[in-house]
């Protein structure tokens, strides 16, 4: 095995080590006894963001349910690195059934052990949705919504890599304005996705007034770590919303996953803020604000705007979509700034 | 106990005795009776410790049908026609994980042109997916079949389609015997899961599957259709042993000893048949007929041995394999392979026409006189179709087909004299 260096602090970050945590405030992944949910072994790329995000939390989750989680998984490529026949990743009960249909298997699963329980059958067990943007916006929209105006009880995760990566790289409704992927390059005049198009699924929650809504980034894992434990705690319809940078989809190098993560959080890009009932109750604010294009140079899908003449009115563009994602979630700390 | 009720509501008391755990369904005509009788059965705690869900579509109803069962619960789902086709989908994916769960279809034409009413066309475009898939020929019968469908799934792991024809059963009152729980109870016992998500022994479901084992998978799911084939009459030996009837079975005959010329159909309208069978008999002639409960499993066996000494055989079949035919036909015909006899086709009352017993007199007689075509439309109006096609040959914008179609006719096939 080749020689890798082991970095025991991180420097120019605003993690903690754990070790000067008191036993209780320590994360889940630092814990022993974690049930390392997706076990190593997998299939993902090198850097993959989602297999981070999925790692932790549901991690996370199955410490709030005290092991006691049964996960339903849609199409894409969480569900294909994890379960190569006759492999799995898995260490928890866990189906896939299909591309768009994650939300009600959750809720048939909800509804059987509510059964069971009612019967003495089973003790009590809690159920995890998860899918990609791809599975959870588009496809799997219908399903998403009926399970969250009924108010099921399950926390459905979304892993927003920003485009159906499993399948090669294709425009969803969660990939963001100017990023080119396979399928935006042959409509309209850019190379990049159309500005005005799109949905933010996390918004659309709240407008079903479900008891809890979050979004998250696999930059700060102990903020996930938290909105996971939180909503285990609730009971009904609970969506988080996590972004997960694809170092393949993206054109990002492996290492910058975190970092990414982070810069979509520090420009605005990617607001990062929990809301109960509908109504937005905290955000996540901006340690450093940064300009979008740290965060846009960094990856591939962007380089058409950073051509021999930069593309300064898209940029600007994006900038202010960035600058309006500040003010509506209240992004940046007043008295900070 | 015996009683005067509705074919939808026979069915839902049939299904509250298997005591469901989760019910989850999408109003469509005309399944809905059945859903809404189990909805009062369940709010009234006739049926005790199940979850009724109203879910946003038929995809959705099969996704919690999948979930449920796959975490153990006996589960029970309706549709008929679009709907079927909405959740298609999920009707592989069902089966293909091999979840017991019970459906009953309530047999519709597929639009367009949209139409309510009865034909086979929803069930027969499921027929390869993977579901077992009973056709009930009376109300009696639906609810028995029901019964029997619970047992016959969790048997052998697979999901079970309970077909009955919309309308003319759903929404028919009949005479029906209506079992006791402790009958029910004892032919239907708990349901045992092969697999199931549970913290305690932790398993994943649905993984990838590649070319190194796919094959062995599908074949798998093919033999376990063919051991419902040898469960299925014992179930119906078991069924009469608590309950005292004859019912299900893979096939159903009449007056096949002898018959000359065996007419093989599925559905209610064997009813229509055996009536018309019976006048052709008084009157000398050597007819018959063999009804397909078990439509899959196909039971190849049983429609060969039907045949074997019969010199023709008129299939009768509610449903249209566009571009060749029939869709039934096609499997008596692979029953029939290597005996020499004729074989005829009939499409009829599709979309809910009329099939008489005056059309079916005719239509036997003229496949005993040895008249009749490989292919035939029950009383198509070969005015309105030959009009059109003038039509469609003269004009080139000739407009909506269904919609011109239906103004030749006039105002009477609209209902509005
Ligand atoms: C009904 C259906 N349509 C299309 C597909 C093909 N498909 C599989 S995964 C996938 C993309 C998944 O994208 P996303 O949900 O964003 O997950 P990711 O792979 O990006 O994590 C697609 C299009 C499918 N499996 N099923
Ligand atoms: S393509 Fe992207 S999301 Fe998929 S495994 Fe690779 S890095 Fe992860
Ligand atoms: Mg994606």
């Amino acid at each position: 095995m080749s020689f890798q260096p082991v970095h025991f602090y991180q420097t120019g970050t605003f993690t903690v080590g754990n070790r000067l945590l008191a036993q209780e405030e320590r994360s889940v992944q630092a814990n022993m006894e974690r049930t390392n949910s997706l076990n190593s072994g997998h299939r993902a790329c090198q850097g993959c963001g989602e297999a981070l995000g999925a790692r932790y939390a549901i991690d996370a989750a199955m410490k709030a349910a005290s092991g006691r989680l049964i996960a339903a998984n849609a199409t894409g490529c969480l569900e294909v690195f994890s379960t190569p026949y006759p492999e799995t990743s898995w260490q928890i009960p866990w189906i896939h059934s299909l591309f768009g249909n994650t939300a009600a298997v959750a809720t048939g699963i909800a509804a059987a052990i509510k059964v069971k329980r009612h019967k003495g059958q089973m003790g009590d067990v809690r159920v995890v949705a998860q899918g990609g943007d791809g599975g959870t916006t588009d496809i799997g929209f219908g399903c998403l919504s009926g399970m969250f105006e009924r108010n099921d009880d399950v926390l459905y995760i979304c892993y927003d890599n920003g485009g159906y990566m499993n399948t090669g790289v294709q425009r969803s409704s969660a990939t963001p304005p100017a990023a080119r992927t396979a399928t935006t390059m042959p409509v309209g005049p850019e190379p990049g996705n159309a500005f005005g198009q799109g949905k933010f699924v996390p918004a659309i929650a709240m407008a079903h007034e479900i008891p809890y809504v979050a979004t998250a980034t696999v930059a700060d894992l102990r903020d996930l770590e938290y909105k996971v434990t939180k909503a285990m705690g609730m009971r009904g319809a609970r969506y988080i919303h996590i972004l997960v940078p694809c170092p393949l989809g993206w054109g990002a190098a492996s290492e910058d996953t975190i970092k990414l993560a982070r810069l979509a959080k520090e420009t605005g890009i990617f607001p990062v803020f929990e809301a109960e009932g509908g109504e937005l109750t905290s955000s996540l604010k901006i340690r450093r604000q940064q300009p979008v294009e740290e965060y846009l140079k960094l990856q591939k899908r962007y380089a058409h705007l950073f051509g021999k003449t930069p593309a300064v009115a898209t940029i600007a563009r994006l900038q202010a979509a960035a600058d309006k994602n500040i003010r509506k979630y209240g992004l940046l700390d007043q008295e900070a700034n | 106990m015996l009683k005067q009720t509705e074919g939808s509501h026979a069915v839902a008391e049939a299904v509250g005795l298997c005591r469901p755990e989760v019910i989850c369904a999408y109003p469509i005509s005309p399944q809905t009776h059945i859903v809404e009788g189990l909805g009062e059965m369940v709010k009234a705690g006739e049926i005790q410790d199940c979850e009724f869900i109203n879910v946003e579509s038929e995809f959705a109803a099969m996704s919690v049908a999948i979930g449920s069962s796959a975490t153990g619960a006996r589960t029970y789902t309706a549709t008929a026609s679009q709907g079927l086709l909405f959740m298609a989908e999920a009707v592989y994916n069902a089966s293909g994980l091999g979840l017991p769960i019970v459906m009953t279809v309530a047999n519709r034409a597929i639009g367009a042109p949209i139409n309510i009413w009865n034909d086979h066309t929803d069930a027969l475009s499921q027929r390869d997916s993977g579901w077992i898939q009973l056709f009930a020929e009376t109300n009696q019968e639906a609810l028995d079949l029901h019964i029997q469908a619970f047992k016959l799934a969790e048997e052998v792991s697979l999901p079970v389609m309970v077909c009955m024809d919309g309308f003319i059963l759903t929404h028919a009152y009949e005479r029906v015997d209506v079992p006791t729980q402790e009958q029910v109870d004892a032919f239907l016992p708990p349901y045992e899961p092969r697999q199931v998500l549970d913290p305690t022994d932790p398993v994943s479901i649905g993984a990838m599957v590649g070319p190194e084992a796919f094959s062995e998978v599908r074949y798998l799911a093919h033999a376990k259709q063919m051991q419902a084939l040898e469960l299925i009459p014992r179930l119906a030996e078991q069924f009469k042993a608590v309950f005292g009837r004859d019912s299900g079975g893979l096939t159903h005959s009449y007056l096949l000893d002898d018959a000359e010329t065996v007419v093989v159909a599925m559905g209610s309208v064997l009813g229509t048949i055996k009536d018309t069978v019976d006048e052709m008999r008084a009157a000398g002639e050597k007819i018959g007929v063999l009804g397909i409960t078990s439509y899959r499993p196909f039971p190849l066996d049983n429609v060969r041995a039907a045949l074997q000494n019969a010199q023709r055989v008129v299939v009768l079949e509610k449903s249209l394999a566009v571009g060749i035919g029939g869709v039934l036909s096609t499997d008596v015909r692979m029953a029939m392979s290597g005996l020499q006899l004729h074989g005829h086709t009939v499409v009829a009352g599709l979309g809910g026409r009329a099939i008489t017993r005056k059309s079916l007199r005719a239509l036997f007689a003229k496949a005993v006189r040895g008249e009749l075509g490989h292919l035939t439309f029950l009383d198509l109006d070969w005015n309105v179709v030959n009009k059109q096609l003038e039509r469609e040959r003269t004009t080139r914008r000739s407009g909506p087909a269904a919609e011109s179609m239906l103004r030749d006719i006039g105002v009477i096939a609209t209902g509005i004299v």
